[in-house]
């Protein structure tokens, strides 16, 4: 029966292939692309069946063709009609590939060909998009900055807009709240850097062939002196392949394990398949790479310090927000925006949905507050009261409002009491029991610069008023304050101030409106973080729930030697580093520690770098110019959509295509793992199938079928794609999602989105805290903390080991409790980088470089893209696009500097071009420029040459915020700052650069 | 006959620029044959976002305002063209003809909103033509409309008699009235952009501690009348806003409970923040 039932369907598929060849002349084109025969037969060989393809037409017949150069083989015939009979079963598939019942074997290119062309009988009869008239099809997108509709006409996109709903997409949700209803609008919004897309995918500077650089030669001098000077010239794929992949095969046979290194950015397209996390994850795996151990640079503070007071380690540090928007404007009567911008930073992934919410605001009474040394977008929207620390002040600042509640009763005593352990010996602190200093607001002014009248009048103002700290973009952290050197001091306090005024009451919480909208949190739709087809459960979160979801091939890399990215220069320049780990898994995680070179292990020689450059993300960039000057890096490739930053330092570059011109998946604001229902960032839930819109610019390819073709050459083409397509792994992602119980793959895939419905009233999410402030077990929908961590019982109390919030941290005692960086009640100790200290006398201006507004990470930013004339963003002055930096009339005029000028920002790390932008925006003492600028371009030698590019991170502080920690300070440094002169000789004298100095 | 008008709210732009992102990726690259050419890809603000900071740190307010092609019913460009190159149309909208308006220069000369934009490369005057080629097509309004997260920028389609009463009703205003050129374009809240303030912080000495006063009347007067009246706040600010730009002297007189009444001349310019006003 078995035996018949799989002869026939063996027949079938033929069938199959002879319907779709005189269907689709695309599918009959694909039939002769390559010559071979391949067979699929039972290992006993009693059911067999070849397939033969080729110019001369395609055949086949019954028989096993021992010849044949594919063969596909299933341990019985039972096994095999079972595996292939629709519908396919996807965990039995990868079950039969784990216990090695199925085997494929052949040369790698055919063999995968063969298994994908098979998968493509289902796929080619796919319809996609609506038609519009005119020969123009309006397709589905996504950006980080949010989703879109695509025009496109004759393989070229007209237009790209928000998506506007229609009639049958379900309705928006409505807030009542103070006698008011507030419904948000029923279309998505774009972030700046989305509505920009079109001039990306246009660039100029797209790399659109592999090339090489010229002074590079394998098999003889390589010239790494070279990199970032030498021009490059264009190569095929196939050359450029073979480079990569005899490259990788050299560094492991003649180095050993870890001597490949995989640098990648973040974010520099989106989609849940082709993502860093995703297909790159795999890849890397499946090769076995040193890897790049990421501080968590966008909440530092948080994750190693909030963390001990509150737990929330899972979610980097910052805390539950659920249902906070319908809390805030039914029961706070104050917001505090504290180093909070949301409107400029569109909640990193959320586009401008809070943007609505906060201006119901101005219908509402609720008080605003902004402290911020800049007056930032959102102030600029909400208006409100503006108090302006010096940067890397506000600790300071906070402990004054704190020591004014002690003195005038104006905290939660029977809160403090309750639900937080260790307030005393903190209190002791605060009123200058311990050490003789009172933190009263005198003594703040003289730290902060903001009068102590003013401090005084803010905390009485919040003392007797219901409010919502925003503390960061996302109202419960993200970016801001955080990443300078007193970030961990500030996020700390930031708890302890809240817990003063009793987290959890109602009116009482964390968030800005960024975070906890009434969407359907229930609804699942996998996460970027969750890891797509990586198959990796141990650097993405795809073992909480997608992988039971999603059977995939499990992928893990052998190599466990890592380099902490703050370090990544002094890795290779001087074969060391030390930094401990970002993992949320417990409290306690962080402290491990992480030594390169691990023993046993490679030191990195080659360096695989993937996405976007890390020049204007890192800090002291010049040690990264540097580091690809020397000639301990073998080998360089990078993978790259644009020509710029770090690709024009490698020796092989392979083109990418952007995520426009390949098929994808992904819902926006998903972020999942350390960000779990990311989405209540949202006003609407919308999942895209994301169309190729048109056909990969010039040789470019996607990501995942350069890994593929890479793979091929590895023997790895099976086991990377595991047969298939990017567009099938989109499918196969679908088909893991909760998508199927509300629309089917076909008419998801025509109308390319789809809108998740909204829960009714009375099933929306809990309010996040409240269950903590009732002493009820938690109740809010997050798989955090996990079990063990409860000191009690389960859902009873905190991650802490009290189970309450810890103003001393038990955490922090047990690990070193004389840290100095950190000890276990959080004290003020003056930034390293700030404005008391030797520095200071040579460059005396702060200068702070927070998320940028307009452009995302690198994306968006120069390849002569439409960003470039919007003057808050770059400048042109004399022909030339100049980064913006932000400086006060005052330190203008002392320095003869006027709008719109060229001025070099400088410090003994190296010096940057900017336009000046004169405004009373930014306080005096202080100036603001982005950070993540896309551009390096020195004037002369790289890395000893003034950068007109913009990278303002090549001036800030290269310092880890703690010894005993891996985190980023450089939001704020110390700079000055003149006009430049044509006549200046352009170089730069930096500061002798060790291991030791990033270390300490 | 129903017009378009576009109404543009000073006080909710952000200037998140979407609008001049949303007209680039329209006209960037997309030829629309009777409506417009291909915009340059740089240099042309179609739609221009201009940002006015007000007052000094830490008393400061910051606005920013969309200028744009007003449509204007007596539009000077209308004048300058010849051989017809720019028409009115029934709904209102003005169109340069990308053919017929080959070399005319003055036609972008002629423009007092400084909004018809000069292309060098193909010699002809350009505007964001309020996407007109969209309206024809179905769409429901303009692209800046649809992409604007604010509720800054809206447009609206009726007959002049009713855009004139609800002008009234929400306060529009033109950008340069002086001009008289009759713009379909409305401002709400200009004063954000146009005006000037005069803002303080109000404090006060009680044994060696200073502190924000509350609750102390501040009066504002010009030439002997008074033109405001306000009360601090908490953080003992005031504030007087919509006074004139170089607007001359101003007094400001303040009393508070149990303080010396004090009061001080501002020769108004721009907008000035008063951060340390010290009553004894």
């Amino acid at each position: 029966m078995a035996h018949l039932k799989l002869n026939l369907i063996l027949f079938g598929l033929n069938i199959l292939f002879r319907y779709c060849a005189w269907k689709y002349p695309e599918f009959k084109r694909l039939l002769t692309e390559k010559a071979f025969t391949a067979v699929i037969r039972t290992k006993d060989g009693s059911v067999a069946r070849w397939y033969r393809f080729g110019a001369s037409g395609y055949s086949s017949g019954a028989g096993r063709q021992d010849n044949a150069e594919v063969v596909m083989t299933f341990k019985t015939a039972a096994i095999g009609a079972k595996l292939l009979m629709p519908p396919i079963d996807q965990l039995e598939q990868i079950n039969a590939l784990k216990d090695f019942v199925i085997t494929l074997e052949g040369p790698e290119e055919e063999a995968t060909w063969f298994t994908q062309t098979i998968v493509r009988t289902q796929s080619i009869g796919w319809k996609y998009g609506v038609d519009q008239g005119n020969g123009v099809r309006r397709y589905t997108q996504m950006t980080n900055g949010g989703p879109i509709f695509a025009y496109v006409k004759d393989d070229k996109i007209i237009r790209i807009t928000p998506i506007e709903f229609d009639e049958t997409d379900p309705k928006p949700w409505t807030i009542r709240a103070r006698g008011q209803e507030f419904t948000p609008p029923r279309k998505t919004t774009l972030a700046p850097h989305g509505m920009n897309w079109k001039s990306m995918v246009y660039s100029p500077d797209r790399l659109l062939y592999p090339m090489k650089r010229v002074d590079f030669d394998p098999n003889g001098e390589r010239n790494p002196q070279n990199r970032g000077k030498s021009a490059y010239e264009r190569i095929s794929w196939d050359e450029a392949l073979d480079f990569v992949a005899s490259e990788i095969k050299r560094a492991k046979t003649v180095h050993g394990p870890g001597a490949i290194v995989n640098s990648h950015g973040s974010h520099h397209t989106w989609g849940n398949i082709g993502y860093y996390l995703s297909a790159n994850f795999r890849f890397v795996n499946a090769v076995g790479m040193t890897r790049v151990h990421h501080n968590p640079d966008s909440w530092e503070g948080w994750y190693w310090g909030a963390v001990h007071h509150w737990g929330q380690s899972l979610r980097v540090g910052q805390c539950e927000t659920y249902s906070g928007v319908q809390d805030c404007l039914e029961n706070a009567e104050m917001i505090v925006f504290w180093s909070a911008n949301p409107e400029g930073t569109s909640g990193a992934y959320g586009a401008m949905e809070g943007t609505v919410r906060r201006n119901w605001l101005k219908d509402t009474d609720i008080k605003i507050v902004h402290i911020d040394p800049y007056f930032n977008d959102t102030a600029q929207m909400l208006g409100g009261k503006w108090i302006a620390p010096r940067p890397t002040t506000s600790p300071a600042l906070a402990m004054a409002i704190a020591n004014v509640w002690i003195n005038e009763n104006l905290y939660d005593k029977d809160y403090v009491e309750t639900k937080t352990k260790g307030f005393d010996v903190w209190k002791s602190y605060i009123m200058g029991d311990d050490d003789g200093i009172p933190k009263t607001p005198e003594w703040a002014e003289t730290e902060c610069g903001v009068p102590a009248k003013d401090i005084r009048a803010l905390a009485r103002d919040w003392g007797t008023k219901r409010t919502y700290l925003g503390a960061g973009g996302w109202g419960n952290g993200h970016g801001g304050a955080c990443r300078n050197a007193t970030g961990i001091q500030w996020a700390r306090v930031m708890v302890c101030l809240i817990a003063m005024q009793g987290l959890g009451k109602p009116g009482v919480s964390m968030g800005n409106l960024q975070w906890g909208t009434p969407v359907d949190s229930n609804f699942y739709f996998p996460g970027y973080a969750e890891g797509g087809m990586s198959g990796d459960l141990h650097h993405t979160a795809m073992a909480v729930e997608l992988y039971q979801r999603m059977p995939q091939l499990p992928s893990m890399n052998t190599v466990e030697q890592s380099i902490p990215r703050l370090q990544l220069p002094e890795a290779i320049l001087e074969g060391k580093a030390e930094g401990y780990v970002w993992d949320g898994k417990s409290m306690q995680a962080q402290f491990n520690k992480i030594s390169y070179p691990k023993p046993g292990y490679s030191e990195a020689k080659m360096l695989y770098k993937y996405g976007g450059s890390i020049f204007g993300t890192m800090s002291d960039t010049n040690r990264h110019v540097e580091m690809y000057r020397s000639d301990k890096l073998e080998f360089v490739v990078n993978q790259s959509i644009w020509n710029e930053g770090e690709a024009k330092f490698a020796d092989v570059i392979l083109p990418a295509c952007t995520n426009f011109e390949r098929p994808d998946i992904s819902e926006w604001a998903a972020l999942g793992g350390y960000a779990h229902h990311g989405q209540t960032q949202l006003n609407h839930r919308v999942v895209v199938f994301q169309h190729q819109l048109i056909k990969p610019m010039g040789e470019s390819k996607s990501d995942y079928n350069i890994f593929l073709e890479l793979s091929k050459r590895l023997g790895l083409g099976a086991y990377f794609s595991e047969g298939i397509s990017e567009l099938d792994w989109a499918k196969r992602e679908f088909e893991a999602s909760d998508l199927p119980t509300i629309i089917s793959w076909r008419e998801f895939i025509r109308k390319g989105y789809c809108v998740i419905p909204n829960p009714p009233e009375e099933l929306r999410d809990p309010v996040a805290w409240r269950w903590f402030y009732e002493g009820r077990k938690k109740d809010v929908p997050e798989p955090m903390p996990l079990p063990s961590d409860y000191s009690e019982e389960y859902l009873k109390g905190l991650q802490t080991q009290s189970g309450k919030i810890e103003f001393e941290c038990e955490s922090l005692k047990k690990f070193d409790a004389n840290d100095e960086d950190r000890p276990p009640i959080v004290k003020y100790r003056p930034s390293w980088e700030g404005p008391k200290t030797a520095r200071a006398e040579n460059f005396p201006l702060q200068m702070i470089t927070p998320h940028p507004r307009f452009s995302f990470h690198t994306q968006g930013d120069g390849k002569d893209t439409f960003l470039n004339d919007i003057e808050e963003h770059r400048v042109l002055i004399d022909g030339y696009y100049y980064w913006v930096i932000r400086i006060n009339p005052e330190d203008a005029r002392a320095r003869g500097i006027k709008m719109h000028d060229i001025v070099k920002v400088f410090n003994d790390r190296g010096a940057v071009l900017c336009g000046a932008v004169v405004t009373s925006r930014i306080i005096p003492g202080t100036m603001h420029g982005y950070e993540s600028c896309a551009i390096y371009d020195p004037v002369g030698e790289p890395g000893k040459s003034v950068d007109r590019g913009g990278c303002l991170n090549q001036l800030t502080p290269p310092k880890s915020q703690l010894k005993k920690g891996h985190s980023m300070a450089s939001s704020s440094s110390m700079v000055e700052v003149e006009l430049w002169n044509e006549a200046d000789s352009g170089t730069i004298i930096r500061e002798q650069v060790s291991y030791s100095m990033a270390a300490e | 006959m129903k017009k378009w008008n576009a109404i543009i709210d000073v006080e909710k732009c952000n200037g998140c620029h979407l609008c001049t992102l949303a007209v680039k990726d329209e006209y960037v690259g997309n030829d629309w044959p009777g409506y417009s050419a291909e915009m340059p890809k740089h240099g042309h603000d179609w739609i221009n976002i201009k940002q006015k900071v007000r007052g000094q740190a830490p008393l400061v307010d910051a606005a920013y305002i969309p200028v744009t092609c007003q449509h204007c019913d007596d539009a000077p460009c209308l004048k300058a063209a010849k051989n017809g190159a720019v028409t009115k149309r029934d709904d209102g909208i003005i169109i340069i003809d990308p053919e017929k308006s080959r070399g005319q220069k003055q036609i972008a000369e002629s423009c007092p909103h400084n909004s018809i934009f000069w292309n060098e490369e193909k010699e002809i005057p350009q505007i964001w033509t309020f996407d007109a080629h969209l309206l024809d097509d179905g769409w429901t309004g303009p692209r800046a409309q649809q992409v604007c997260a604010t509720g800054c920028f809206k447009t609206v389609k009726l007959e002049d008699s009713e855009m004139k009463k609800l002008a009234v009703e929400e306060g529009l205003e033109h950008l340069n009235p002086e001009h008289d050129t009759k713009p379909r374009v409305w401002y709400k809240n200009l004063f954000r952009y146009r005006d000037c303030f005069i803002a303080g912080s109000v404090a006060a000495e009680s044994d060696g501690i200073v502190d924000c006063v509350e609750g102390a009347t501040v009066s504002l007067k010009h030439n002997g009348d008074q033109v405001g009246a306000a009360e601090t706040d908490i953080y003992g600010d005031f504030k007087f806003d919509q006074l004139p730009e170089n607007g001359g002297d101003y007094i400001v007189e303040i009393t508070a409970e149990g303080r010396e009444p004090h009061s001080f001349k501002v020769t108004l310019g721009e907008s000035q923040s008063f951060s340390d006003i010290m009553l004894t």
